[in-house]
């Protein structure tokens, strides 16, 4: 029964994506609905399995099919095999049920575009090659779930490909994230090599015999790992790029799903995480960097979905952070990244319905007083909005609270982190409400906005409601720590600070930071303003990760390329052409012996004889 | 008897011969010397084989005789047919067949 469903939430909808994008035109009429359809299977399966799972006690309930013999090489082997534990079922229910809410939504937002049967299908992909990254049981077969997401990432960031800033997003993406990949596939080597298998079960096993070294490695390769797919610092300029995407993609893929693969990663490599400690401290600098980096982005775009992929950067900062933390914080890592699914993907929706009723405008300068246009679309909005900036009973409040607890707890340093960020993340997202939805119009004299049709309120809608509640469901009689425990561990450990100061400091800067979103954009200009701090220039210029990126690796690989190229021409090709120039040249002397005239070949014969006689007589003689 | 006289009137009809092919353009002129030159080389065969006492030398000459008939046939109609296209036997025009 378990493996039935398994297979059904795994391949319904990877047959859904071989159908689409095999099928070609054919499947044009009813290929989206079919998509939906699987998506709908897919959590229905899902549901079943969390129904099934939720029977059973805690111990009994990770469930392990091995489907075949994936790979035998001497003493390696590698399973096919699916590994479902309270980890990848909460994963599996966030991907199913929000990417079934996406797929709906984008029924309406791609409606007019004659290419969305190729988007289904590759949303689709982009789902079954997820869920068999977090249902893997080998890191080997996690890997080719990682690049399967990745993949999909490149097709959808590269959807619009008629436009040049799209593909050259697409492969931008791509590139960064392979520099993660690297680390990825050099830590399944290490674990080859040194503990000799690469089983989840068998490496958590191994891990605990190894000299001190392997976990300090491991952990800083699945770090760079995670870093690149979850774009954190310093691997995120990709993530802003892929704001080319249509918007529901970036609400599935880069907001809500893909990009927590890193934090799915981490956690599920707890075992060896738990023995390095300089790993750890490691993934806790890379996660707190990202949640001031992100923010200080989003604070700073004009382009709605920018700063939102600012936003996204520096939630998933936290989730990276609190990953970091050790067993303190894994728990509170999945809390969060389950209730960012949510609030992130209906924020990223809203924005999608903002675009969809205003041509395709995505800049907040543009926009102004829609509040009363897009009453809805608005709403659910403000209740994403009040769930990232974690106002109680919210979800966002739940688990970023106890994030900024668990940093406490571990350092002042990691604390006073969380408490900025939460501070900035108020302010940023104050700021785009307040462009967006209130303000005076300042609309383009074209722009005729309107609230989007039902099928794409309603995914909207649903998504609100779990930004609303899922925080206090999950925290309710702290079932969410006992839920997860049994998979990375859970130790509650007290800030150094009382309940009520940790809750009074965190209510303080986030309402210090909404008040200075407020007031810095009560007349928001309709045209960027060109004097600014240096700081906000920076921050419009995504902190220069570009910059660097170039600085530090293009040009010098640029340059790289061109003195290979001169080499290969100029030494390699030369020394070839030279041998073929030399035997030609000799050969275009030579034949000019080979005159036609008769006579002169009787000369050289006659000459010959001469020599040779001559030769023979001197020899006679001496 | 001396085969000295004999050898030098040979060596001395080879070199004429051999003048006459290098220095000659006419075709059939060349060719007479080099029948002048394989004579020459007879003479030398049938002077050795008198002077050796046996009839190697005069076989080879036989050969020589056989071959060099067979030659004049070839060559001459070489020569006939170079003429009939060319109006002339000189071995200096024939000079297509070069680099």
């Amino acid at each position: 029964m378990t493996t039935t469903l398994l297979l059904l939430v795994l391949l319904a909808p990877a047959l859904g994506a071989a159908v689409l994008l095999l099928g070609g035109r054919r499947t044009n009429a009813w290929g989206p609905l079919a998509a939906i359809g699987v998506m709908g299977a897919a959590t229905a399966g899902a549901l079943a399995l969390f129904g099934a799972m939720l029977t059973r006690p805690a111990a009994e309930r990770p469930v392990g099919v091995l489907l075949y013999e994936w790979l035998a090489v001497g003493d390696l082997r590698v399973p096919f095999g699916l590994y479902l534990d309270q980890l990848s079922m909460s994963f599996v229910l966030l991907i199913t049920i929000v990417g079934t809410l996406i797929h709906v939504y984008s029924l309406g937002y791609m409606a007019h575009d004659p290419d969305r049967r190729l988007f289904f299908g590759y949303l689709n992909l982009f789902v079954a090659a997820m869920l068999l990254l977090v249902l893997a049981d080998n890191y080997l077969l996690l890997y080719v779930g990682w690049e399967g997401v990745g993949l999909a990432s490149y097709l959808l960031i590269g959807f619009y490909r008629r436009r040049a800033s799209a593909a050259t997003a697409a492969k931008k993406a791509f590139l960064i994230n392979r520099v993660g990949d690297f680390g990825l596939s050099v830590a399944i080597m290490v674990m080859f090599t040194m503990i000799g298998a690469v089983t989840f079960s068998a490496v958590d096993a191994g891990i605990v015999a190894m000299p001190g070294w392997v976990p300090l490695v491991l952990g800083l390769l699945l770090l760079l790992a995670a870093a690149g797919k979850s774009a954190q610092f310093p691997l995120q300029a990709w993530l802003f790029d892929a704001m080319e995407g249509p918007t529901p993609v970036s609400a599935l893929i880069h907001a809500a799903t893909m990009v927590t693969a890193g934090v799915y990663l981490i956690v599920r490599s707890a075992a060896i995480y738990d023995l390095s400690e300089t790993a750890r401290t490691a993934v806790i600098v890379v996660g707190g960097i990202s949640i001031l980096f992100g923010a200080i982005v989003g604070s700073a775009r004009d382009d709605i979905k920018k700063a939102l992929a600012g936003s996204t950067m520096s939630q998933i900062g936290y989730m990276v952070l609190a990953a970091g933390l050790g067993p303190i914080g894994y728990v509170f890592a999945i809390f969060h990244l389950l209730t960012h699914g949510f609030f992130k993907a209906n924020l990223f929706l809203g924005a999608g319905s903002v675009m969809h009723g205003m041509n395709d405008e995505v800049n907040m300068r543009r926009y102004g007083g829609l509040a009363w246009v897009m009453r809805l679309t608005f709403i659910t909005f403000l209740i994403g909005y009040l769930a990232i900036i974690g106002v109680p009973p919210f979800a966002g409040f739940y688990s970023k609270d106890s994030i900024i607890e668990a940093a406490l707890a571990h350092s002042w340093t990691a604390g006073i982190v969380a408490w900025l960020g939460a501070g900035l993340t108020a302010m940023y997202m104050t700021r785009m409400v307040m462009m967006t939805f209130l303000t005076k119009r300042r609309w383009q004299p074209d722009a005729h906005p309107h609230e989007s049709p039902p099928v794409m309120i309603i995914p909207m809608a649903l998504l609100a409601l779990g930004s609303a509640v899922l925080g206090y469901l999950l925290v309710m009689n702290d079932a969410f720590e006992h839920w997860l425990e049994p998979v990375t561990g859970f130790v509650h450990e007290d800030p150094p600070l009382a309940m009520p100061i940790v809750y009074g400091i965190t209510f303080g800067v986030v309402g210090l930071g909404v008040l200075i979103g407020v007031l810095a954009n009560l007349h928001p200009a309709a045209e960027a303003p060109t004097r600014v701090n240096p700081l906000v220039r920076a921050a419009r210029a995504d902190l220069y990760g570009d910059a660097i990126n170039e600085g530090l690796f293009m040009r010098p690989g640029q340059v790289l390329t061109a003195a290979t190229v001169i080499t290969d021409r100029r030494i390699v090709d030369g020394a070839v052409m030279a041998v073929a120039d030399l035997s030609t040249g000799a050969g275009d002397q030579l034949r000019r012996v080979e005159n036609g005239f008769v006579r002169s070949y009787s000369l050289a014969l006659v000459a010959g004889a001469v020599i040779v006689l001559a030769a023979l007589l001197l020899l006679r003689i001496a | 008897m001396s085969p000295d006289a004999y050898l030098s009137l040979a060596s001395i009809l080879f070199a004429i011969g051999a003048a006459g092919v290098l220095l000659r353009r006419n075709a059939i002129i060349a060719f007479m010397s080099i029948e002048l030159m394989l004579n020459a080389a007879n003479l030398a065969f049938v002077t050795a084989a008198r002077a050796w006492g046996n009839l190697d030398g005069q076989v080879v000459a036989f050969f020589v005789m056989v071959v060099a008939a067979a030659e004049v046939v070839v060559g001459l109609a070489i020569i006939m047919t170079i003429f009939r296209s060319r109006q002339s036997t000189s071995v200096d025009e024939t000079s297509l067949l070069r680099w």
